[in-house]
């Protein structure tokens, strides 16, 4: 028995949303983050599964999740690297507490 | 596949900037240096990050009338993305003037600052070419990576921090959907080659949520109303060498990624997203125009300002005729010139405290013009210009524009535009007022004194702002030549 290609393009829709929920919800930076990466590992599910469904015998699908696993390492790095360095100067990464920028 | 088949030649402007940057990045790591002598290697840095981008420019200049289509068709170069390079090109060298010295007053590492700002520029001519799913996520990836952390660049100051935690967050966020859409349209098409797309896009549920969410990412990176959210911030907070490049870069480059996906990708009649982006555009100027008007810092209000603009710069997509992109194109040679102008008298009023928030508050600039007549003539000529009063060359981008928006049968969108040049008309004014009717006190501050480096920068966008209003009939049929020779 196979699994069919919706249950996967749910499985991942569902995380997408859940990545979603995170990133409105949470006001902890990190937390946020965790949501993004949830967003695009759901989006790799998705490439993964149409790779495997739909076009087997092209490797595109899966360069683009390797690709997509690649850019989201970088991101981490990056923006792991700014809530360090914002919180040695705040001592919190609470993003509701940044609020030196407004109007 | 052959290497040698890839016809290299046609991104020869791409791969110097990249090469440029990867010199920069280099002398990072190669020798110790006293203080003095870092200032003296940031110049040198500065000085081969320009030869970089000339170099970049003159090879684009060269390709002007080659069209190509090349490593598979995952990028194209033709008479728009030339443009496009011409136009981030001018922006990074602006910007690198400015930072000749702003930079130095709060860090010595220039080495990674002109590499990333070389990165960016590369990912943002990467963009305006691709027409492939994954290379245009992937050079869209690297201009915002690198733009996070050059926001940031002034870490020490809380506001650039700031700024920089919150262009990631948001940007991570939209480039959640870009990837999400492409990966939809991927699934429904089996490709991710825009001519494939179009080709075989079901049309169906899945086209449209592709679809959907790749205009969502897109409108994030142009700051497009409602997605602006960061921007404001972000422009404020980042040092303005860099707010300057950003606002103009990656909104062009944005603008024309946005283009070719919906002329080479979309098979579904053009009128069914140009109602998407009417509305966008229309939100877009609106909000920004309006949120413009009680801003006092000098920074925000152009950061709003600059909001409005990819407002006014969207009609240009939202007519998707060759008389849309003629006027878009024109209109982001104008604003390059005018805006980062604009930043450029902005970096000058700030003062040295970066513990202050509100560094080019409107206060600053008070009485201006009986301490730095030619400073603040300088900022008038850019604040008319954006304005949109003739005879500069925000005026003709402007009536090019809502010429081309009535061309295609967009009136009320010409209509809706043209009022809101004239609520922008009186923040702009706020300014000159400022400088030119109020006797100047205490709060008034220049910094002094003026470095060449920013002179030029200025004394340039004067004369593009100046030249292509004047001469806007010329420059924008030869604009018009070449781009008809794109394929509609």
């Amino acid at each position: 028995m196979t699994i069919p290609l919706t249950w996967y393009l749910i499985l991942s829709a569902a995380l997408f949303a859940i990545g979603l929920f995170g990133v409105l919800a949470r006001r902890n930076a990190i937390a946020i983050l965790i949501g993004v990466e949830l967003m695009l590992n759901a989006v790799n599910v998705n490439i993964l599964a149409f790779w495997r469904y739909i076009r087997p015998d092209d490797p595109s699908g899966q360069v683009f999740a390797i690709i997509v696993l690649t850019v989201a390492a970088a991101e981490a790095a990056v923006g792991l690297a700014l809530f360090i360095s914002i919180y040695r100067t705040r001592r919190s990464i609470n993003v509701d507490h940044l609020d030196a920028l407004k109007g | 596949m052959n290497l040698s088949s890839l016809n290299w030649n046609s991104l020869l402007p791409e791969l110097v900037i990249v090469a440029t940057s990867l010199i920069v990045l280099i002398t990072a790591v190669v020798g110790k240096v006293s203080r003095v002598d870092r200032i003296a290697r940031g110049h040198a840095l500065a000085v081969v990050t320009l030869i970089g981008l000339l170099i970049a420019a003159g090879l684009t200049i060269m390709q002007l009338s080659q069209p190509a289509s090349d490593f598979m068709g995952m990028v194209q170069s033709d008479a728009l993305s030339h443009y496009l390079n011409l136009v981030i090109l001018l922006a990074a060298a602006l910007a690198v003037l400015l930072a000749w010295d702003y930079l130095g007053r709060f860090t010595y590492s220039f080495s990674e600052f002109y590499s990333l700002l070389l990165l960016a520029v590369a990912g943002m001519m990467f963009l305006g070419k691709s027409t492939e799913l994954i290379t245009l996520f992937v050079s869209l990836e690297i201009l915002s990576i690198s733009l996070y952390i050059l926001t940031g660049f002034n870490r020490h100051q809380l506001a650039s921090a700031e700024a920089s935690l919150k262009y990631f967050l948001l940007g991570a966020f939209a480039s959640g959907f870009i990837v999400y859409g492409a990966a939809l349209l991927y699934g429904d098409t089996g490709s991710t080659w825009f001519s494939d797309i179009a080709a075989n896009a079901s049309g169906g549920f899945l086209t449209l949520a592709g679809f959907a969410l790749l205009l969502v990412g897109f409108a994030f990176k142009i700051a497009a109303v409602p997605f602006h959210m960061w921007t404001p911030d972000a422009y404020q907070g980042a040092p303005t060498p860099v707010t300057a490049f950003m606002s103009v870069g990656t909104k062009a480059a944005a603008l024309v990624a946005l283009f070719r996906v919906l002329q080479s990708a979309v098979s579904a009649p053009y009128e069914t997203w140009a109602w998407a982006l009417a509305i966008l555009s229309l939100l877009t100027m609106t909000v920004g125009n309006v949120a413009a008007l009680r801003q006092t810092s000098i920074k925000r209000l152009l950061a709003y300002s600059s909001i409005a603009q990819a407002g006014y710069m969207l009609i240009g997509l939202v007519a998707g005729t060759v008389l849309g992109l003629q006027a878009m194109l024109f209109y982001l040679f104008a604003y390059a010139f005018m805006n980062i102008g604009a930043f450029a008298c902005a970096s000058l009023l700030e003062s040295d405290d970066w513990s202050e928030l509100q560094d080019a508050s409107m206060a600053n600039a008070r009485g201006l013009f009986s301490r730095q007549p030619l400073l603040a003539t300088a900022l008038a000529i850019f604040m008319f210009s954006l304005a949109g009063i003739p005879p500069l060359a925000g005026f003709f981008g402007k009536l090019y524009l809502f010429d081309a928006a009535i061309d295609a049968g967009w009136l009320w969108l010409a209509l809706v535009a043209v009022i809101n040049s004239v609520i922008s008309a009186y923040y702009y004014m706020r300014v000159v007022v400022v400088m030119f009717m109020e006797a100047p006190d205490e709060s008034t501050r220049v910094r002094l004194p003026i470095p060449d480096s920013a002179i030029l920068a200025i004394v340039i966008a004067v004369l593009g702002a100046l030249l292509l209003g004047i001469l806007a009939g010329p420059s924008f049929a030869s604009l018009g030549q070449a781009v008809v020779a794109w394929r509609f």
